[in-house]
């Protein structure tokens, strides 16, 4: 038996001509120097600094008393941290409620555009697109000198038809704006992300489903969407990764709203917060972790079940 | 040695007298690199001929000219002036430069309210080692118990902030409004003016942590107590505290204050156009209202601060902040000798001509400054009335050792009540326990209540 299967390689080793040892070791190497570059920054960039990460949670750095190891400590105490669990409660929220909002959009956006039905589809793609094109710290700016109730864009609105709008960056209303912005940001990303997929459709597919006598709507049920499936996964998986990471939008505009938006407004700006206005590198480590692995977890959840093969 | 030791102290003070480069005769047993931690005179001025760059860490307008004039005086040393933001953001990097050992300025500027964070810390030198205690006469008393902490002196205080209420008069005429000498009176002169004209408040506040402990300073709370360095108590809801809350909240729960942030665009905006009519605020101001809200000029007015009891002589300190050294620094000497020349010698008459507001008690009681008409204040002598607030200031004031993070924490507390226009004593109840909870987790003993 073993030699029955140790043969082939060999066999094909022989046809390449020279099956010495030397070589082998010469192709492996080959092998590594294509994927040597890629280690190397990614043991630079991703491995160390988490390995780093996991090492500082482990300790506790204080004003008095200095540097200990304190094992699982931080982590129970990120367990039993209120502000910790609302800031995850907040983005939880903006997860299930700006998501699919904001991938609705696109797919709407996605579907239009390719129905060649418009006209000028490149103007609806590319001003779909632009906003994605604007960095988040400008488009927040931006967004936050229109929510302006006193002299902002809501303010002439107020103005102008004598209404009075609720304060955009009022406690109620203040994660909505910042779902308004990033849903802003980000659709057209994930239109051109589902548009790119509905483009390498077969159009033989449209004319066979025509033939048979399909409607515009039951060629996007029967073959749009199922065609669709990993490209919504993918922004999908994108999205709840973003949702929890959100920082940028609610940092930037806290200065216009620094009563409602807390310093543990979500779970990345309480880490920062901690780090580096409250010292407490370590305890900012452990809820970066606990992060890290919330959201890999949930991302992974999300991939099994987009990607299982229904029907 | 004995002899030779008050020999050395005499020469020392002959020197800090008078020229400093007059040290240069005289020999001095010190290493010439400078980084010993202790030093007269000599020593000093030995330093200071020697090749030094040392690095300033400071964000008043001042400090530029002052270095660029020091080194002129001693042009064996460099002076790099380094503007790491304004106020919480240079704490950040400060801080982290302590952590990583490395990074940190030989001296930095520091405001009164983070100084304990910093010498508490055991990051800053002792100036007593400099012989610098000696200088306690100079400066007013609120500034120099600013800067002694634990027994040491941690940093030579450049500027304050007594407090004073700068007024829009025009306004106060227009409606036939009297200056309100009391808190009382405030409140009543708030509700008159918002009444005869909705869009005119007495002034903002969205909730700012250092203008509150000012009030409450004035009030005569002392909530934070600090001994042995780490036994901290707390007490947001001393008699003091109270009284500020009890007042203050009449204003934001009527939505009697205008609810614009201070240094925004909007506030100048208010400042000029008569919206927001007066700030209670430190005696920095003046030139903030000149350049900032010029077309108010001829408006405005200084009178004291309003009190608690109808006549009572009472104010605090609002902002305002010395520069200190940092143990990091490799040239504590000349670090020493030019901090000694930026707020005790010659630097302290350009920080006065830059628009700060002096500590320094020959300075404030110097006649052309007392007598100074502002024509912006339409001709007042307004020194008058800041030098008084600075004699009236309430003593026994301490900030806290993590006063820096309590700070940033305000508004997610406090904050809360001036969102939803409740009760400012819930805020600052919630806001002792977060920061009791952060000193406790960052290894202080910390006691809240009575």
């Amino acid at each position: 038996m073993t030699t029955v299967s140790q043969d082939p390689p060999k066999a094909v080793a022989g046809r390449l001509g020279r099956g010495s040892a030397s070589h082998k070791a010469k192709l492996d190497w080959t092998g590594w120097k294509f994927i040597g570059p890629f280690m190397l920054i990614f043991a630079f960039v991703l491995i160390a600094p988490v390995v780093y990460s996991i090492y500082l949670s482990f300790f506790k750095d204080q004003l008095v008393g200095g540097n200990s190891f304190v094992g699982f400590a931080n982590y129970i105490q990120v367990l039993g941290d209120s502000k910790f669990w609302e800031s995850l409660g907040r983005v939880s929220i903006f997860l299930v409620v700006q998501v699919p909002i904001m991938l609705l959009l696109a797919l709407f956006a996605a579907l239009a555009i390719d129905s060649a039905r418009l006209h000028f589809p490149a103007f609806f793609r590319i001003g779909i697109f632009l906003p994605y094109a604007v960095p988040a710290v400008v488009a927040t700016l931006m967004w936050g000198f229109m929510y302006g109730v006193r002299f902002g864009l809501v303010a002439n609105i107020n103005d102008f038809f004598g209404i009075s709008l609720p304060d955009p960056l009022s406690n109620e209303w203040v994660l909505a704006s910042i779902g308004n912005i990033v849903t802003w940001e980000f659709v057209g990303y994930n239109m051109l992300l589902f548009y790119a997929a509905l483009r390498v459709i077969p159009t033989d597919l449209y004319e066979a489903a025509e033939l048979d006598g399909a409607n515009h709507l039951r060629i996007i049920r029967n073959i749009k969407l199922p065609a669709l499936r990993p490209a919504i996964v993918i922004g999908t998986i994108f999205s709840i990764i973003g949702s929890f990471q959100l920082f940028n939008e609610p940092n930037i505009l806290k200065p216009l709203a620094k009563n409602t938006i807390v310093t543990s407004f979500t779970p990345n700006m309480y880490a920062y917060n901690l780090s580096f206005s409250g010292q407490q590198y370590n305890y900012a480590a452990t809820i970066a972790i606990v992060m890290g692995v919330a959201t890999a977890v949930i991302a992974l959840v999300v991939q099994n079940r987009g990607s299982r093969k229904e029907v | 040695m004995k002899i030779r030791s008050t020999r050395r102290l005499r020469r020392g003070a002959a020197a800090l007298t008078g020229v400093l480069a007059l040290g240069l005769a005289l020999s001095a047993c010190s290493s010439a690199g400078g980084s010993a931690e202790t030093g007269n005179a000599d020593d000093i001025a030995k330093a200071l001929d020697t090749e030094t760059t040392i690095t300033v860490w400071a964000w008043a307008p001042a400090v530029e000219q002052i270095a660029k004039d020091f080194e002129k005086e001693h042009p064996k040393i460099t002076v790099n002036v380094v503007n790491a933001g304004t106020g919480n953001d240079q704490y950040v990097k400060l801080q982290n430069a302590i952590k990583a050992g490395s990074g940190a300025p030989d001296v930095a500027q520091i405001e009164y309210y983070a100084l304990p964070q910093f010498a508490l810390s055991d990051s800053l030198v002792d100036l007593k080692g400099f012989g610098f205690d000696s200088f306690a006469d100079k400066y007013t008393d609120s500034t120099w118990n600013s800067v002694s902490l634990n027994n040491g002196i941690y940093a030579l205080p450049q500027d304050s902030g007594p407090m004073a209420l700068f007024y829009n008069k025009a306004v106060f005429d227009q409606y036939g409004i009297a200056v309100p000498t009391t808190w009382d009176e405030y409140v009543a002169a708030a509700k008159q003016l918002h009444a005869a004209d909705p869009t005119k408040y007495i002034t903002n506040d969205t909730g700012d942590a250092g203008f509150t402990t000012s009030m409450i300073w004035q009030a005569g709370g002392q909530p934070y107590k600090t001994e042995k360095s780490t036994d901290v108590s707390i007490n947001l809801q001393d008699a003091g505290s109270k009284k500020f809350a009890d007042t203050w909240s009449q204003l934001v729960e009527g939505g009697l204050v205008s609810p614009i942030t201070s240094w925004s665009d909007e506030w100048y905006k208010g400042l000029g156009d008569g919206s927001i009519a007066t700030l209670t605020i430190g005696a920095w101001m003046p030139g903030n209202l000149e350049s900032g809200v010029a077309q108010a000029s001829g408006d405005w007015r200084v009178a004291p601060m309003p009190t608690w009891e109808k006549g009572q002589a009472a104010s605090a300190e609002n902002g305002g902040g010395g520069d200190a050294i940092l143990k990091q620094s490799k040239n504590k000497l000349a670090a020493a000798g030019f901090l000694q020349y930026m707020n005790e010698g010659d630097g302290t008459q350009t920080s006065i001509a830059k628009g700060g507001f002096p500590s320094t008690v020959a300075d404030l009681n110097n006649d052309s400054f007392l007598n100074y008409e502002s024509p912006y204040f339409g001709g007042q002598k307004i020194n008058q009335v800041l030098v008084q607030s600075s004699k009236d200031v309430v003593k026994g004031w301490q900030y806290l050792p993590f006063q820096v993070y309590s700070n940033s924490i305000f508004n997610d507390t406090v904050g809360k009540a001036y969102a939803n226009k409740s009760d400012l004593n819930a805020g600052l109840e919630a806001w002792q326990k977060a920061t009791a909870d952060y000193g406790n987790e960052q290894g202080f003993t910390v006691k809240t209540g009575n």
